[in-house]
């Protein structure tokens, strides 16, 4: 089956470049599938995993504030933060979520309620994500 | 004169002094180092992000307050400076530049506001009563994006909201490890977005929305990493001006090391001409 080029970039650096049949990822209006050939595109992606198939294995990849450009023979993906699955750690995240959700509990003024649900969403994100390498 | 024994315990602090500042210097040639990787990892990013924003605005047809130049009633300046000194001439070039720029282009603190990145420069600003809107300190050696999102995109945020009609980055750019210059450079409203010629039409991408939703979330994103490229600069530069302030600063002891020990020996071999002359004029004293 053919590949395409994957890469994975932050600002602290790529995160991951390798082959893979298809690529999936949840776009800001939906899921997207993409396949080797697939013509130019740019899309938003949420806060969210990005599956990553190749001969019958999956690998995971939470990543935040990103989007997603492909070009027939490469996709790239840049975001501010991506961690791949075994690299999460559990406890942290575990952290992060406690920590929004009791910010949430509080109810404090709007723009801190926001940020919460953010940081939330980036930490079951990331727990969704780790709960895969196992 | 002053005494031998004053003498060596000139020589000694200095020699200890000397210890500390080379130290010092060997500890920022690592942190430069490091420094410079960082600012390496940062360049797929930076490149990717410039090239997609460029081709996307390049298209023409999607328009965003942030491409769109407004009239300036408030200018925000983002200064970036250290935590710490023993730094040569590193904040106060920028807070000299910044300063000078103020009281050259603003006649009322209300033209303007202070985003300040580092101790230094919030301290400075402070105590002479420029209005401050958003500090950050205490900034890691070796910063992720994740230490200056949250101030980057809040500067970016404000000129969303129009608090700010434009946003001005200062620090100092890393030439190299012995020249580093303040640079002003002028974040926001993005204007300088073009395509880099011969490779614009390579790629006409589809926009999944539209290149206006695009826009809307490329954008800060864009800002914010233009301003997290600026603060690993500004880091490499702090490093390698504290590595030449340190360098200095020991090159300084030793020639003071020298200087005193030359006087020292002197002063030895007066004490012991003295000495000798003394017996011998006893000694003939006593003969006569």
């Amino acid at each position: 089956m053919s590949t395409v080029t994957t890469s994975i970039v932050t600002p602290d650096g790529p995160v991951l470049e390798a082959d893979y049949e298809m690529v999936s990822c949840t776009a800001e209006n939906g899921e997207l599938g993409i396949l080797p050939g697939h013509i130019p595109l740019v899309a938003p992606l949420k806060v969210s995993s990005v599956r990553l198939q190749i001969q019958g294995r999956t690998d995971y990849v939470a990543v935040s504030g990103g989007f997603l450009e492909v070009r027939p023979d490469r996709i790239t993906i840049l975001a501010q933060t991506a961690e791949s699955a075994a690299d999460i750690d559990v406890d942290r995240a575990e952290q992060a979520k406690n920590r929004a959700e009791k910010r949430l509990q509080d109810k404090q003024a709007n723009l801190d309620q926001i940020r919460a649900e953010q940081a939330l969403n980036r930490a079951i994100n990331r727990l969704d994500v780790a709960s895969h390498s196992r | 004169m002053a005494s031998l024994r004053d003498i060596q315990s000139k020589i000694n602090s200095t020699k200890k002094t000397k210890q500390i500042t080379k130290a010092m210097q060997m500890v920022s040639a690592s942190k430069l180092t490091r420094a410079e990787q960082n600012a390496k990892a940062f360049v797929p990013y930076s490149e990717k992000m410039q090239e997609v924003v460029s081709q996307i605005a390049a298209s023409g047809d999607a328009t965003h307050p942030m491409l769109q130049t407004r009239a300036v009633k408030k200018t925000g300046y983002l200064v970036i400076t250290a935590d710490r000194g023993l730094a040569g001439g590193y904040n106060n070039n920028v807070i000299r530049e910044v300063y000078r720029t103020i009281q050259h282009q603003h006649a009322s603190t209300d033209e303007y506001t202070v985003i300040a990145a580092g101790r230094f420069g919030r301290d400075f600003f402070k105590k002479n009563n420029l209005p401050i809107a958003k500090e950050i300190i205490g900034l890691p050696d070796q910063p992720d994006f994740a230490d200056i999102k949250q101030i980057a995109s809040e500067a970016v945020e404000m000129f969303l909201e129009e608090e700010i009609d434009e946003l001005v980055l200062f620090y100092n750019h890393f030439n190299s490890a012995i020249s580093q210059e303040v640079t002003s450079q002028k974040l926001l409203p993005l204007t300088d977005i073009t395509p880099e010629s011969g490779r614009s039409v390579q790629s006409m991408y589809e926009f999944e929305p539209d290149a206006e939703g695009i826009l809307k979330v490329l954008l800060p994103q864009y800002a914010e990493s233009l301003i997290y490229g600026a603060l690993l600069d500004a880091k490499a530069s702090e490093h390698a001006a504290r590595m030449t302030a340190m360098r200095a600063a020991t090159d300084n002891a030793n020639e003071r090391i020298d200087g005193l020990t030359l006087t020292f020996n002197r002063a030895r071999q007066a004490a012991i001409t003295q000495e000798i002359s003394e017996i011998v004029g006893g000694a003939a004293a006593l003969q006569s």
